[in-house]
This record gives structure tokens, C-alpha cells and sequence, in this order.
């Protein structure tokens, strides 16, 4: 008897197993980059999700207070690398809130239609991967095909694919070129839409699909808002708040446009949000091409933006300003602003002092990623561990803007 | 669940949906391309490659004036100027890292002479890091190389800058 009770005590203490803790990444292709994860596993079950970041990190926010206004866009193409033109937008609104200058109409115009551009080709970035990280291979390829044309406006218009430098304070850098916009408008109007109702058609009523993402990764109401999350993020919570649509800037408060909300919070509703607002940006941006002025695209005040090149090379004073502007740039009068714009990942803003010299006394850079990686541990615990895969595919974090 | 979804669901609907449209895809055109042997257009504001270019009379544009390497972000530009024995102020030196190189295009913003100008090559992969640290030699020949696509695409451009 005596024997056979320190038995049964023995098999107690070795059934508790300590938690298996899991390296996830950073060089996993599901994890986004190089997000690294340690996970505390109960057999598949997560227990714990610790995100460890700084990978990517660069340094951006101090690298920005050694250059000059001008000098300092190309680091907002580099942080969210799929939404290079609206991390731009989001500068340049600082930069011309603390200079007291507003943009010509039509440069709000070429900035909003660029800007939703951007949203539409990160949407469908987010989504085909999303789809890519439960299983789905055929919407990345249907979905890059897409993209590659968007990129190809980008390339038309400023010259890179990705790594845009095109808005700047005061406007954009140049004009459209032409045909740009009507081929902008052909590719709103017939090409998307297809692809959306492909995608509708493969993915929103795949059983599959609908398996790995309803009921995974629920945030409620109250979580979303007490985690500081936004965007779609936000959105799938029902909650409706959109930038856009609660302080619009720039010329968004003339657009007719809807905030889809999600109900169920989850990665599915998270997904159909996503979905929603590629074709909300269409129609934004078949508003802007109706509706988009002749003028200028820069401010034209040659303290702040450079003359126009044939100025320039015949009258002494803009040559003199040319030369100020592209070596020591232009002061900017002394003061603070938060600046934020709806970026495709939610609230980007960026937060600036200026000391009245020629380069900004302090940036801050409020990435939406960084709050929703946050979230992570509470939306992944008790989940199997495919499911934080869909959960992170769902958040649409990339690490260029979390690390900085 | 209504009869209707149940029959949907039991046959399969979506996921024979799904298949039906992948198949369509079987009779569309392709869209990829050969990469080496065919190219995806590139648009005349394209920053590739950097190229120093010439006047037609074969005299070299650059004045070293240095506004590119002041504005460079990324510090990639290094210029050293003397006069030249013709007493015109020229460069001695003109180093591009080609690492360093973030491609904004500033550069050629700021020249006010055209002389530095990302052209439209984007083919110039090497085998060490030390070939991509162009020097003023490298940078000319590259600009005769590209010349006339150069040239065209800064006309086509003109209207706008």
C-alpha cells in the first residue's frame, strides 16, 4: 500500500511540466520582418507572447535632429516601408503647421490621391499575406501583380518604387506628368475592382480561411482604447474613429467617404475592414481625379521651397535662394506640434520641436505598429501557436516603423 | 442552418468557387516577363544609377560648387575643387559610396547645372563593395555611356521642373 501511494505522488510531480518556451523569429517568414518572439508554450497552447524588438532599429528620430528639414523626408519612406507617401504626409503637415503655410489645392489634391494610393496598395499588401500566413498562396500573386502597377504610378511620378521623397513642406515635388492621372483613373475604375472581387471570392467565404481567422485574436471595445490602438486595428473593435473623418486635414473633409467598422474584433473582422477601405480609397481617389484644379504644386515662396529650375538659372535672387535652401535649408520659426494623419496602419504622427534653427530640435515618431505589437501577448494567449501567426498577419505590423 | 446554406456548405460551394476562378486564370495572358531579356518601362524621373555629365563640347559640367554633397542625406558625396590651369574652378575629386547612397534624388535637385543627375541604369550589381565606390572617372564614363537616354528623359521632364 505504503509503496504504491509514493507512486502515484511521484507521477504527480513529473506530469507539471514547466511551460516550453519557444524562439519564434526573427528570421521566420511569418513573423513580418524581424519580430522575435519568445513564446511560453503549454504543449500548443501559448501561454505567454513576448515580443522582443530593436532589430531594426536605426535610429531615425536622432538622426533627424542632425539634418536639415529637407534632408529629413527620405527617413519617413524608410520607417513603414508599404506606406512610404503617407509617413511623408504626416512631415510635411508638421512642418508646414509650425511654418504657418498651407499648400496650393492642387498639391492637396496630388497629396490626398497619393495618399490613398499608398492605402490601397498597403491593403493589399496586408491582406494577400494575412492570406499567405494562413495558407492561401494565390492571392500574393494576384495581389503583387496589382501592386507592381501602383508602384508603377509611384515610379511615374517621382521616380522610385518605394522610397517615394515627394512630398515636401509646402507641396510636392513636382507635377503629375501626363497621362498619369488618366491611367490612375483607368486602374481605380477597372483594374482594383476586379481584384477585390477575386480576392472576396477566394478568401471571405473560404471555410479555411474563416476557420484560421473567426474568433481568433478577439479584442474588445475597451481593450482596443485602453491599448492606445488605432486604425483598422481600432476599426475591427467597432469602434468608428478615423482621422480622416474626426479632424480632417488637407482636403479630406470635401470627400464622400464611409468608415467601415468591424463587429467581432477579431483577425476576420480586422480582415473585412481591410477590404472595406481599399474601396472607400478608390472612391477618394476617383473624387480627387474628377475634381482636381490646375496650379500650382509648391508654395511659392522661395524661402521655403526652391524656384522653379528655368527661374533659377536666369534671375540672380532665385539662384541665391537655390543655393540657401539646398545647403543650409530654411529656419523654421520656434515651436512644438503633434501632427498626426491616418495612415494605412492607423494613427502615424509625428511629433516636432523646433528651436527656430534650421533643423528640428527634437522628432518624435508615433508608429501605430509599436502600440498594436503591445497587444499581442493579451490577443494571443490561449491561442494555439498557428493562431499567433494569423494574429500577427492580421495586426499588420512592419518593423521599419516599430524599431525606428 | 437554413437548408440553403447547409446544401452550400456540404458541397463545397465556396471552395469550388474558388477553384473555378483560380482556373479562369489558366486563359489569361501571362503578366510576368522574361527579366533579363524583356523590361518593365521605367519613367524619365527614374534615380538609378549616378552619371556626371558633359557639355556637348566634351568640357565636363560640374563647377564644384558642392551643393550636392551638402544636401546628401546620407553623406555619400565627397568633393575636393582646385582651379584649373585654365583658371575654371573644377574638380579634383568626386566620390560617390554607392552603399551610402539612399537614391532621393536630392542631388540632382540640387545641381544647378544638370552635371549630377541619377540616370536610368539600375543594373550595376558587383561583386565587392569596393567597386560601388565610384570615383569621378567612373562617374564620367558613366555619364557618356548614358548621355542620350539622359538627355532625353531630362526634356521630357522639362515642363515640369
Amino acid at each position: 500500500m505504503t509503496s504504491g501511494t509514493a507512486q502515484t505522488s511521484e507521477i504527480i510531480e513529473e506530469t507539471h511540466i514547466r511551460p516550453y518556451t519557444l524562439n519564434f523569429g526573427p528570421q521566420h517568414p511569418a513573423a513580418h520582418g524581424v519580430l522575435r518572439l519568445v513564446l511560453e508554450m503549454d504543449g500548443e497552447v501559448v501561454e505567454r507572447a513576448d515580443p522582443h524588438i530593436g532589430l531594426l532599429h536605426r535610429g531615425t528620430e536622432k538622426l533627424i535632429e542632425h539634418k536639415t528639414y529637407t534632408q529629413a523626408i527620405p527617413y519617413f519612406d524608410r520607417l513603414d516601408y508599404v506606406s512610404p507617401m503617407n509617413q511623408e504626409h504626416a512631415f510635411a503637415l508638421a512642418v508646414e503647421k509650425l511654418l504657418g503655410i498651407t499648400p496650393p489645392l492642387r498639391a492637396q489634391y496630388i497629396r490626398v490621391l497619393f495618399s490613398e494610393l499608398t492605402r490601397v496598395l498597403n491593403h493589399i499588401f496586408t491582406i494577400t499575406t494575412f492570406a499567405l500566413d494562413v495558407g492561401a498562396i494565390t492571392p500574393a500573386l494576384w495581389g503583387f501583380e496589382e501592386r507592381e502597377k501602383g508602384m508603377e504610378f509611384y515610379d511615374r511620378v517621382c521616380g522610385a518604387r518605394l522610397h517615394a521623397n515627394y512630398f515636401r513642406p509646402g507641396g510636392v515635388r513636382l507635377d503629375t506628368p501626363e497621362g498619369l492621372l488618366e491611367d490612375m483613373a483607368d486602374w481605380t475604375e477597372n483594374s482594383v475592382p476586379d481584384l477585390i472581387n477575386n480576392l472576396n471570392s477566394l478568401l471571405t467565404e473560404n471555410r479555411i480561411f474563416k476557420q484560421r481567422t473567426v474568433g481568433i485574436g478577439v479584442v474588445s471595445k475597451e481593450e482596443a482604447l485602453d491599448w492606445g490602438f488605432s486604425g483598422p486595428m481600432l476599426r475591427g473593435s467597432n469602434v468608428a474613429w478615423d482621422l480622416r473623418k474626426s479632424q480632417p486635414y488637407e482636403i479630406y473633409d470635401k470627400m464622400d467617404f464611409d468608415i467601415p467598422i468591424g463587429k467581432t474584433g477579431d483577425c476576420y473582422a480586422r480582415y473585412l475592414v481591410r477590404m472595406e477601405e481599399i474601396r472607400q480609397s478608390l472612391r477618394i481617389m476617383k473624387q480627387c481625379l474628377d475634381n482636381i484644379p490646375e496650379g500650382p504644386v509648391m508654395v511659392e515662396d522661395y524661402k521655403v521651397t526652391p524656384p522653379p529650375r528655368a527661374e533659377m538659372k536666369g534671375s540672380m535672387e532665385a539662384l541665391i535662394h537655390h543655393f540657401k535652401l539646398y545647403t543650409e535649408g530654411y529656419h523654421v520659426p520656434a515651436g512644438e506640434t503633434y501632427t498626426a494623419v491616418e495612415a494605412p496602419k492607423g494613427e502615424f504622427g509625428v511629433y516636432l520641436v523646433s528651436d527656430g534653427t534650421n533643423k528640428p530640435y527634437r522628432c518624435h515618431i508615433r508608429a501605430p505598429g509599436f502600440a498594436h505589437l503591445q497587444g499581442l501577448e493579451f490577443m494571443s494567449k490561449g491561442h494555439m501557436l498557428a493562431d499567433t501567426v494569423s494574429i500577427i498577419g492580421s495586426m499588420d505590423i512592419v518593423f521599419g516603423e516599430i524599431d525606428r | 442552418m437554413s437548408l440553403n446554406s447547409f446544401a452550400r456548405s456540404f458541397l463545397l460551394s465556396e471552395i469550388v468557387k474558388g477553384m473555378a476562378l483560380t482556373f479562369s486564370y489558366m486563359f489569361k495572358p501571362r503578366v510576368t516577363i522574361n527579366y533579363p531579356y524583356e523590361k518593365a518601362p521605367i519613367s524619365p524621373r527614374f534615380r538609378g544609377e549616378h552619371a556626371l555629365r558633359r557639355y556637348p563640347n566634351g568640357e565636363e559640367r560640374c563647377i564644384a560648387c558642392k551643393l550636392c554633397e551638402a544636401v546628401c542625406p546620407a553623406q555619400a558625396i565627397t568633393i575636393e575643387a582646385e582651379p584649373r590651369d585654365d583658371g575654371s574652378r573644377r574638380t579634383t575629386r568626386y566620390d560617390i559610396d554607392m552603399t551610402k547612397c539612399i537614391y532621393c534624388g536630392l542631388c540632382q535637385e540640387a545641381c544647378p547645372v544638370d552635371a549630377i543627375v541619377e540616370g536610368p541604369n539600375f543594373e550595376y550589381a558587383t561583386e565587392t563593395h569596393e567597386e560601388l565606390l565610384y570615383n569621378k572617372e567612373k562617374l564620367l564614363e558613366n555619364g557618356d555611356r548614358w548621355e542620350a537616354q539622359i538627355a532625353a528623359n531630362l526634356l521630357k521632364d522639362e515642363p515640369y521642373r
